[in-house]
C-alpha cells in the first residue's frame, strides 16, 4: 500500500512510456498469468474435459470482474464520489429483492417454468426501472450529505435483504427451494445459455458505453461544470445508470452480492494509474478485477486449498479500506 | 444580449428569485450586487441553465437557454460557479483542455491546442500546467478554472463570486484580468460580487438585487450613489471620489 | 394540550405515570397472547381439561412460558443496551449492531466454541461478553480519530467495523466448518427457546436494573469527560459500567436467541420522540417498549405464515431497517430546517 500511495510526481516523467500505459501492461500480464494458471494448475485428466469445464467457469469469472469493475467506476463518476458504489448503495440487494418478489407474486413454479432468458429480461427491466427511481430519489432530489447517502444506502441494503428474506419465508418450503436454486448459479454449474445471454447483454451495454466514452471525463468534473461544457447531463446520467443496472444485474445473477469488491478494484485502479481519465481507469479496474477473482481464486483454491474464502477476504479488505476512506474524508 | 423575462424560482414557500425581468447589454463587465439572500447566484444559475426556472424565460442572443441544445449554448455562454468540487484528479492542462469539449468532444484539434496554450498563457499558468489541481493553492486553482472558461471561448462569460477564497492581491489580479478579457477579447463578462468597491472600480454596469427582485440597474456612475446604495443595503453608505473612481465607505 | 410524534396524537392529559401503566398493560396483553399462539393446541379449555399433567400444560411450561419470557427479557435488555450506548457515545444512531458489539460477541462465541467446545454455556457467554467489550472499546478508540464527530459518520464506521469483524468470524467459521452454527447465531430466532435454554437471559434483566440505577451517572458521562469530572463523577468508571452493561446484554442475547438487528436503535429513538430524553424517565419506557415491540414482532412472525415461523431477526430487521431509514431521512429534513 505504501508503495502504491506514494505521491505522484508533479511533473510528467521524462521517459517515453507514461505511467498509465506501464501500469496497464503490468496488469495485463498479471491477468493473463492468472488466467493461464487458472486453466492449467493441477489439471488432471483429459484436456477435452478440463477446457470446457474450467473454461466456462473462467468466462463467468471474467464477466463478473468486468461488470463489477465497470459498473463501480461508472457509478462513482455519476455520483461524483469515490466511496459510493452500486453495492454499497444496496443495488445488488435490490436485484435479489426483485427476483424474490417475482417468485412471490408470480409463484416460484412459474419462475422455474419460464424461459430463463425471458425471466432474466423481466428482472432486468424491473431492475433498471427501480434502480433509476432509487437513484433519482437519492441523488437528484435535494442536496444530501455524503454520509447520509452512504448510511441510507447501507440501511437500504439491509432493508432489501430483510424484505427478500421475509418474502422467501412467506413462500412455502418447496417454492423456497426452487427459488434458492434459481437465485444464484454457482460457478461450478453456470448455465451455458445464461452465460451466453449475459455476455451478449454486457456487450451491448459496453458498445453503448464506448460510443459515449468522451462524456465520462466531462461528467467527473461535477454537474455544474459538465453542464457548462454543454453536456446533456440528464440523458448521459440516465444512460449510464441503465448500463450500471444491467451490469449489476448480470454480476449479481452470476455470483450474488459482493459488497466491497467493486470498491476494492476501483480504488486500486485509481491509485495505480494516478490519473482519473476513464480511458485508463476502467481498463485498470477491469484487469485488477480479473487478477483478484481469477488469480485469487486459483491461489486460494489450488495452492492453499481454501474454497469460497476469497469473497470473505475481499469483504475484510474492502471493509478496512472503506473505514480508512471514511475517516480520511472526515479529517479533510 | 441576455434577456431574462419574468424569471422566478421558489423553494417551498420562499421565493428566491421573484419575477425578474432584466436585459444585460453585450460587451463590457456587468456586476450583480446585493445583500445575502437577494437571489444573485440563483439568477445567474438560471441564466446559465444550471438550474431550471419555475417560470419565465431567458434568451442569450435570441437562444432560449432552456430549449437550446447544451452544446450549442456551451459555445455561446460559459459559467463558473464558486464551489467546484470534483473527484477527478486532473492537471491544470487537463482541466483547461476540457474548455474545448463543446467544440471537439474530446478529440483535440490543432486549433483547440492553440486555444489551450493561449488560455494558459493568458492566466500565467504555463509553469503550473502539469501540476495536479489538488496540489495548488486556492488562488491558483481559481485561475485554472477561469482559464478553462476562457478556453471555452464564448461571447458571454458568467462568474459566480470569482473573488471568494482569494486574497486582496489575487482578487485584484482576477478583476484586472476579467476587465482585460472584456476590453481585448470583446467578451461580455457578468459576475456576482460581494464587494461594491470592486464592482465600482472594474465594471461598466451594475445590477443591484434585493429580496429576489432587481432593485436598480445602470451604469456605475448612476448606481454608486449614496441614496441608491443605502436603500439597497439598508445602511448608511457614503460615496467618495478617489483617483477618479467612486468608492463607497460604509464603516463606522 | 397534545403533541404529535410519528403522526400519533399523544394526549398529555393522560399523565406520564398513567400512560406508562397503559403501555405496561398492553405489553402484558401481548405476552398473554404469545402464550396461546402456536401449533400445539393450547387454550384455556385444553389447559383446564388436561389438568396439570396434560399435554397442553406441558407445552405451556416447557415451551410457551419460556419463549414469552425470553422475548420479554431479550427485547427489553436489547432496547436498554441501545439506550445506554446512545447515551455514552452521544449519538442516537448507535446500538450493538451498529458499533461492532454484536459481531464481536459472535466472534468471541466462535473462538470459545472452537477452542473449548466442552465449556458450559455460561462460561462461553462470559468469553463472548469479553470479546464484545473489546470490540466496543475498539470502536470507541476508532471514533477518536473522527474529529468532527459527524452524527452519521459514527454509525457508518460502526457498521463497517462490524462488517470487518464479521468477515473474520465467517473466515474462521468456514475454516472450522462451523458456518451452520454461525448462521444460527446471526439469525435471531425464538423458536428454539425451551425451558433450560433461556435462563441466561435473566442477566439481561440485571443489566436493565443496573442501567436504571446508574441512569443519572450515565447521563452525566454522556455530556463528556470534562463535564463529568467537573461534577465529581468518575468518568472512566461510569463509561466502563455502561460498556459492561452493553457487552453483557449483547453476549447473553446472542448466545441464547441470536442477534436482533436495529432493536436497540429504534425503540429508544421512538421513546425519545414521544417523551423526551431524560434517562431516568425513559428507562422504564424503553424496557417496556422493547419487550412490547419484540412480542408483537414475534407473534406476527408466528401467525403470518402459520404453521411455519418467520425468525424474529427477519421480522425486526425488516421493520427496524425501514424505521431506521425513516429516521435518517427525517433527521436530514430537521437539520435543513434548523
Amino acid at each position: 500500500m505504501a508503495e502504491i500511495s506514494a505521491p505522484v510526481p508533479s511533473r510528467r516523467p521524462a521517459f517515453a512510456v507514461s505511467r498509465p500505459v506501464l501500469v496497464l501492461i503490468i496488469l495485463a500480464v498479471l491477468a493473463l498469468a492468472s488466467i493461464v494458471l487458472f486453466m492449467t494448475l493441477g489439471a488432471r485428466g483429459g484436456w477435452d474435459f478440463v477446457i470446457p469445464f474450467r473454461g466456462k467457469k473462467l468466462l463467468a469469472l471474467i464477466l463478473v470482474a468486468y461488470s463489477i469493475a465497470v459498473s463501480t467506476v461508472l457509478f462513482q463518476t455519476i455520483a461524483n464520489n469515490r466511496i459510493l458504489t452500486p453495492s454499497i448503495m444496496g443495488f445488488d440487494q435490490l436485484y435479489i429483492l426483485i427476483q424474490t418478489a417475482i417468485a412471490y407474486f408470480l409463484g416460484a413454479q412459474v419462475l422455474a417454468l419460464m424461459d430463463p432468458n425471458m425471466a432474466f429480461a423481466l428482472k432486468l427491466v424491473l431492475m433498471i426501472g427501480f434502480s433509476g427511481v432509487l437513484f433519482q430519489w437519492l441523488f437528484l432530489s435535494g442536496d444530501r450529505s455524503l454520509y447520509l447517502l452512504i448510511l441510507v444506502g447501507i440501511v437500504m441494503g439491509v432493508f432489501f435483504r430483510s424484505l427478500s428474506n421475509f418474502m422467501q419465508r412467506m413462500l412455502d418450503p418447496n417454492a423456497f427451494q426452487v427459488l434458492q436454486d434459481t437465485l444464484f448459479a454457482s460457478f461450478g454449474s453456470v448455465d451455458t445459455s445464461l452465460l451466453i445471454v449475459s455476455y451478449a447483454i454486457v456487450a451491448v451495454a459496453s458498445f453503448v458505453l464506448f460510443r459515449m466514452r468522451h462524456t465520462l471525463d466531462v461528467l467527473s468534473l461535477g454537474r455544474p461544470t459538465a453542464v457548462n461544457l454543454g453536456l446533456d447531463y440528464k440523458r448521459v446520467v440516465v444512460t449510464l445508470l441503465v448500463i450500471v443496472s444491467v451490469m449489476v444485474s448480470v454480476s449479481t445473477a452470476l455470483v450474488g452480492p459482493r459488497t466491497f469488491f467493486g470498491l476494492l478494484v476501483a480504488t486500486l485502479g485509481y491509485l495505480l494509474v494516478g490519473t482519473s481519465k476513464h480511458r485508463w481507469v476502467i481498463p485498470a479496474a477491469v484487469l485488477l478485477g480479473i487478477i483478484c477473482l481469477v488469480g485469487g481464486q486459483t491461489l486460494l483454491e489450488r495452492v492453499f486449498s481454501f474454497n469460497t474464502a476469497l469473497s470473505i477476504i475481499i469483504e475484510f479488505l474492502g471493509g478496512i479500506i472503506f473505514i480508512i476512506f471514511v475517516l480520511r474524508g472526515a479529517t479533510r | 444580449m441576455i434577456i431574462a423575462s419574468e424569471v422566478t424560482k421558489a423553494y417551498g414557500e420562499t421565493c428566491v428569485v421573484d419575477g425578474v425581468t432584466l436585459s444585460l447589454p453585450k460587451g463590457g463587465v456587468t456586476s450583480i450586487v446585493g445583500p445575502n439572500g437577494a437571489g444573485k447566484s440563483t439568477l445567474l444559475s438560471m441564466i446559465s441553465r444550471l438550474m431550471a426556472m419555475d417560470k419565465g424565460s431567458v434568451t442569450v442572443d435570441g437562444l432560449d437557454v432552456s430549449k437550446t441544445p447544451g452544446d450549442v449554448l456551451a459555445r455561446r455562454l460559459s459559467i463558473l460557479r464558486q464551489d467546484n468540487h470534483m473527484t477527478a484528479r486532473l492537471t491544470v492542462r487537463d482541466l483547461v483542455s476540457f474548455g474545448r469539449y463543446p467544440y471537439s468532444k474530446g478529440r483535440l484539434t490543432a486549433d483547440d491546442k492553440a486555444h489551450i496554450e493561449r488560455s494558459l498563457r493568458y492566466l500565467d499558468l504555463e509553469a503550473l500546467s502539469e501540476r495536479f489541481l489538488d496540489e495548488l493553492s486556492g488562488g491558483q486553482r481559481q485561475r485554472a478554472f477561469v482559464a478553462m472558461v476562457l478556453c471555452q471561448d464564448t461571447d458571454y462569460v458568467l462568474l459566480d463570486e470569482p473573488l471568494n477564497n482569494l486574497d486582496m492581491k489575487h482578487a485584484m489580479g482576477m478583476m484586472k484580468l476579467l476587465r482585460q478579457a472584456a476590453n481585448d477579447l470583446g467578451k461580455t463578462v457578468v459576475l456576482v460580487l460581494h464587494d461594491i468597491n470592486f464592482a465600482s472600480w472594474y465594471s461598466d454596469n451594475i445590477v443591484a438585487m434585493k429580496h429576489g427582485k432587481v432593485a436598480a440597474q445602470g451604469p456605475v456612475a448612476e448606481m454608486i450613489r449614496p441614496e441608491v446604495l443605502s436603500d439597497i443595503y439598508e445602511m448608511d453608505i457614503s460615496v467618495h471620489t478617489i483617483g477618479g473612481q467612486l468608492i463607497s465607505v460604509y464603516y463606522g | 394540550m397534545s403533541r404529535r410524534a410519528f403522526g400519533i396524537l399523544i394526549p398529555e392529559a393522560l399523565g406520564p405515570v398513567r400512560m406508562l401503566i397503559l403501555a405496561f398493560v398492553a405489553t402484558l396483553v401481548l405476552a398473554v397472547v404469545s402464550l396461546f399462539v402456536g401449533v400445539s393446541d393450547v387454550t384455556l379449555a385444553t389447559l383446564v381439561s388436561g389438568g396439570l399433567d396434560g399435554r397442553a400444560m406441558e407445552v405451556l411450561l416447557i415451551s410457551r412460558i419460556p419463549r414469552t419470557l425470553a422475548v420479554v427479557l431479550a427485547g427489553s435488555a436489547l432496547a436498554i443496551s441501545g439506550l445506554v450506548m446512545q447515551i455514552i457515545v452521544r449519538n442516537r444512531f448507535v446500538e450493538p449492531s451498529t458499533a461492532g458489539t454484536m459481531e464481536s460477541a459472535a466472534l468471541g462465541f466462535l473462538v470459545v466454541t472452537i477452542f473449548a467446545p466442552g465449556w458450559p454455556l455460561m462460561a462461553k457467554m462470559v468469553v463472548s461478553a469479553l470479546f464484545a467489550l473489546a470490540g466496543t472499546a475498539l470502536f470507541l478508540r476508532i471514533l477518536r480519530y473522527v474529529p468532527l464527530r459527524d452524527i452519521l459518520l459514527v454509525p457508518l464506521v460502526g457498521i463497517m467495523l462490524g462488517g470487518v469483524i464479521g468477515a473474520v468470524t465467517t473466515f474462521f467459521g468456514y475454516r472450522f466448518e462451523l458456518l451452520a452454527s454461525l448462521l444460527a447465531w446471526e439469525v435471531g430466532d425464538f423458536s428454539g427457546v425451551l425451558r433450560g435454554r433461556f435462563e441466561l437471559l435473566w442477566f439481561g434483566l440485571a443489566g436493565t436494573i443496573l442501567a436504571y440505577i446508574s441512569a443519572d451517572r450515565l447521563t452525566v458521562a454522556g455530556m463528556g469527560e470534562d463535564f463529568t469530572t467537573n461534577l465529581g463523577v468518575n468518568y472512566k468508571a461510569v463509561m466502563t459500567l455502561g460498556l459492561v452493561i452493553v457487552s453483557l446484554v449483547s453476549a447473553v442475547v446472542l448466545v441464547t436467541v441470536g442477534s436482533i438487528p436495529f432493536l436497540g436503535l429504534i425503540v429508544p429513538n421512538v421513546v425519545s420522540l414521544l417523551i423526551g430524553d431524560n434517562m431516568r424517565r425513559t428507562v422504564p419506557w424503553v424496557a417496556i417498549g422493547g419487550a412490547g415491540f419484540v412480542l408483537a414482532c414475534d407473534i406476527l412472525g408466528r401467525v403470518i405464515r402459520y404453521p411455519y415461523e418467520i425468525p424474529i431477526s427477519v421480522v425486526v430487521g425488516t421493520i427496524g431497517s425501514f424505521i431506521f431509514l425513516y429516521m435518517l431521512l427525517r433527521s436530514k429534513r430537521g437539520a435543513a430546517n434548523g
